[in-house]
């Protein structure tokens, strides 16, 4: 396996004084012994307390503690840390949803600029990954740890009593639905859990990095674009077919209908395999198997990056590097993370390790980890825009009025463009 | 040999002068309102006149005047929130009082034994925990699986209705668990005021033949008329602030097509999910304009006249 040194840090940390404070106290008050604190979600809390000890073995006398939150409350108390600048960790994990958000605030390091000097290490890394932690003043505000390559999960079971070949889902948007009027007539199954989640795909599908999903570099709102019209009226067509179970990802509905056989496809990260088999559906163990996403849509599905607020302890900020570096650098704990909580590495090292051959059993015994490698060498850096989280919900809403209640296309686009400009500039 | 005078009495010493200490004793009350009542006030206030990205600490809030209250004032959403709101109030609201009032007239006047425990029976979604109740009635509206559809199937033949994820159902959905939540709440509130009505008043209207729903209409419901308006005034206020039901039931999103965003929701969002603190303080000043306003409003209309 191939271990990649990280020993020039550890000198870069003396260098940059860590012992120093305590040198110059020693003589009048005993050493405090120096303590990093990490702030986490699941699962990546888990994963920071079974690498703890690598890194008590490259630092005996730097004690870890982990703060783990759940994922909206990590987020909600990071915001709250950076506006105060009170009880910030030393490092704090950040879903990809909300590195665009706080790339902006100006409050996260510029992990460019010394002793970090990400910059060195970027060709390490997956390159969309790396772009994404990217602000528009350059300024590189996290290190990427995982990504979600996009892919299609189907049930093998369902596609074969319905009569369809497997790669029906994936040539195009029209045979995936005509696959999919197919096994809603011959077995009873939908093709999907909501037609939200095809125009989710459509409107990323083809944007190279660099470019934004709702907002152009101008700032000008993008959702009249054809892109945005093809997604809403595949999700129509899907709808008006009768193809989707009408069911909100994560309901219930939706995971008793993954369970049963009743949704033949999902389309999701990578990560999902690991949900599937480990809570959501492991008693169908072997009926599943992994696809690109049609037309060979390359989209991401999350992904975590971790970062060093500016106001963080400065004497800490080095050590804060080197825990970063151990989560992000190190083939070890990148592949553990990827075995044990379905973390795709972000460390392109990992992406030959021969995990990557093995067969799975979930997916019937399919190489499918080959497939998702193709898709995260690949994956696009959209740009984020403050307004994102805004704009995906004046989406799904308007798309809700297109479905529900026969909006028409162009005027459910034309009200969701006139909603996003009004807040472009806030 | 005489003694020395006689020592005086020792002086108890004191570390507060007398005159202080009801200061001190109301001082915690004070201070812990200063923290957590008053501070987050004049802070939401001053904020809605700031445009302030959190992330990047306090000295990135910049003044912008007025702009946030323009912003929320023609905020499509904000005003649908609002909506939605006014909806769920009423929906929610009128139900409990309509049904509370004739159902604590009945247990008054007609339960003898077990009457506490009936009761405590009614009060109890009001004490349990929004989350489990949320919980409970997500489980209860579930689509395939859950017993309001399995009930509307059995009784009626009703199909397969989805509560929480199609827009028109799933405001009565949530207005439903409310009703639910605080029906105990009022009942309690009408029995305490029904028990200070003298019963002789109901004796002499015996005597005189009234009948009972005479005797509901032109002796119990004018001596309940104070709790009335303190009930309503309460289902006016916690209406217009409803956040807990419909952000469990709606993961916290508001549902399809927002159908379920009232406006505490939104400006919650606005604040933690869409990172605009400056416009989610001034929504929510605006908001407490609506609750003062439709506050008087009430006042006026059902305050009983002074005595």
């Amino acid at each position: 396996m191939n271990t990649l040194s990280t020993q020039p840090t550890r000198r870069t940390i003396l260098a940059c004084g860590l012992a120093a404070p305590a040198w110059a106290g020693a003589a009048a008050t005993p050493p405090e012994v120096p303590r990093l604190t990490v702030a986490a979600y699941p699962l990546l809390d888990k994963l920071i307390r079974w690498v703890e000890p690598q890194w008590r073995a490259r630092h005996p006398e730097v004690a870890l503690d982990v703060v783990g939150r759940q994922w909206l409350d990590h987020h909600t108390a990071m915001t709250t840390a950076l506006s105060t600048a009170s009880r910030l960790p030393d490092v704090m994990a950040l879903d990809i949803s909300f590195v665009g958000r706080f790339a902006q605030g100006g409050g996260l390091e510029d992990l460019r600029q010394p002793p970090f000097r990400i910059g060195d290490e970027r060709a390490r890394w997956v390159a969309g990954a790396y772009d994404q932690a990217t602000n528009a003043r350059g300024e590189v505000i996290a290190a990427p740890a995982d990504i979600g390559p996009g892919t299609m999960f189907y049930r093998a079971d369902v596609l074969e009593r319905a009569g369809v070949a497997a790669e029906r889902l994936t040539q195009s948007w029209d045979s995936y639905l005509d696959a999919g009027r197919q096994i809603l007539a011959r077995t009873g199954a939908r093709l999907i859990g909501h037609a939200q989640e095809v125009k989710d795909i459509v409107v990323r599908a083809g944007l190279r990095s660099g470019e934004g999903l709702y907002y152009d570099a101008d700032n000008r709102v993008q959702v009249e674009s054809p892109r945005f019209v093809r997604g809403f009226e595949l999700a129509r067509r899907v709808r008006q077919a009768g193809l989707d179970a009408r069911q909100a990802l994560w309901s219930n509905e939706w995971v008793e209908s993954l369970r049963r056989g009743r949704v033949a496809t999902a389309l999701a990260g990578a990560w999902m395999s690991g949900q599937l088999a480990r809570w959501l559906a492991p008693e169908t163990a072997g009926r599943w198997r992994a696809a690109p996403l049609p037309e060979d849509a390359n989209v991401g599905y999350g992904g975590s990056f971790y970062a060093i607020a500016r106001r963080a302890e400065p004497r800490r900020k080095a050590l804060a590097w080197d825990f970063i570096r151990l989560m992000t650098l190190d083939p070890t704990v990148q592949l553990r993370a990827f075995k044990e909580i379905d973390a795709f590495p972000t460390l392109l090292a990992t992406h030959d390790d021969p995990y990557f051959d093995e067969p799975m059993p979930f997916l019937g015994g399919q190489r499918a980890r080959r497939l998702w490698r193709e898709a995260a060498r690949t994956l696009p850096a959209l740009r984020m825009h403050k307004q994102g989280p805004f704009a995906d919900e004046v989406m799904g809403a308007e798309l809700d009025q297109v479905l529900e209640r026969g909006k028409s296309i162009p005027q459910a686009l034309a009200d969701a463009r006139r909603l996003l400009e009004r807040r472009a500039n806030r | 040999m005489t003694s020395a005078a006689a020592p005086l009495p020792r002086r108890r010493r004191r570390w507060l002068p007398p005159q202080w200490a009801p200061y001190v004793f109301i001082a915690p009350f004070f201070v812990l309102f200063a923290v957590f009542g008053l501070f987050p006030l004049l802070f939401s206030l001053w904020l809605a006149f700031q445009s302030w990205d959190p992330t990047g600490g306090l000295h990135a809030m910049h003044g912008v005047g007025l702009e946030n209250f323009a912003f929320a004032l023609g905020d499509e959403w904000f005003w649908k929130a609002l909506r939605n709101t006014l909806w769920l109030a009423v929906a929610s609201g009128v139900p409990q009082h309509l049904v509370a009032l004739p159902l604590a007239a009945f247990i008054e006047r007609r339960v003898r034994r077990g009457r506490d425990a009936l009761v405590g029976a009614y009060f109890l979604p009001y004490i349990t925990s929004t989350v489990a109740v949320a919980i409970l009635f997500a489980s209860f509206f579930s689509t395939d699986y859950g017993l309001v559809n399995l009930l509307l199937d059995r009784l009626a033949g009703i199909g397969a209705i989805d509560w929480l994820n199609r827009a028109e159902y799933i405001k009565p959905a949530i207005a439903l668990v409310v009703f639910w939540r605080y029906l105990g709440f009022n009942l309690v509130l009408y029995l305490a005021a029904m028990q200070a009505i003298p019963r002789d008043l109901y004796e002499a209207a015996t005597l005189d033949g009234a009948s009972p729903w005479r005797q509901f209409l032109h002796i119990t419901l004018p001596g309940v008329r104070p709790m009335i308006f303190f009930g309503v005034t309460l289902s006016v206020i916690g209406g217009l602030q409803l956040f807990e039901e419909p952000f469990v039931l709606t993961n916290g999103r508001g549902g399809s097509d927002q159908a379920g965003l009232t406006a505490a929701m939104y400006l919650y969002r606005m604040a933690f999910d869409f990172n605009d603190f400056g416009g989610a303080s001034a929504m929510s000043w605006l908001l407490f304009a609506v609750v003062l306003g439709l506050t008087w409003l009430t006042q006026r209309l059902l305050k009983p006249p002074a005595e």
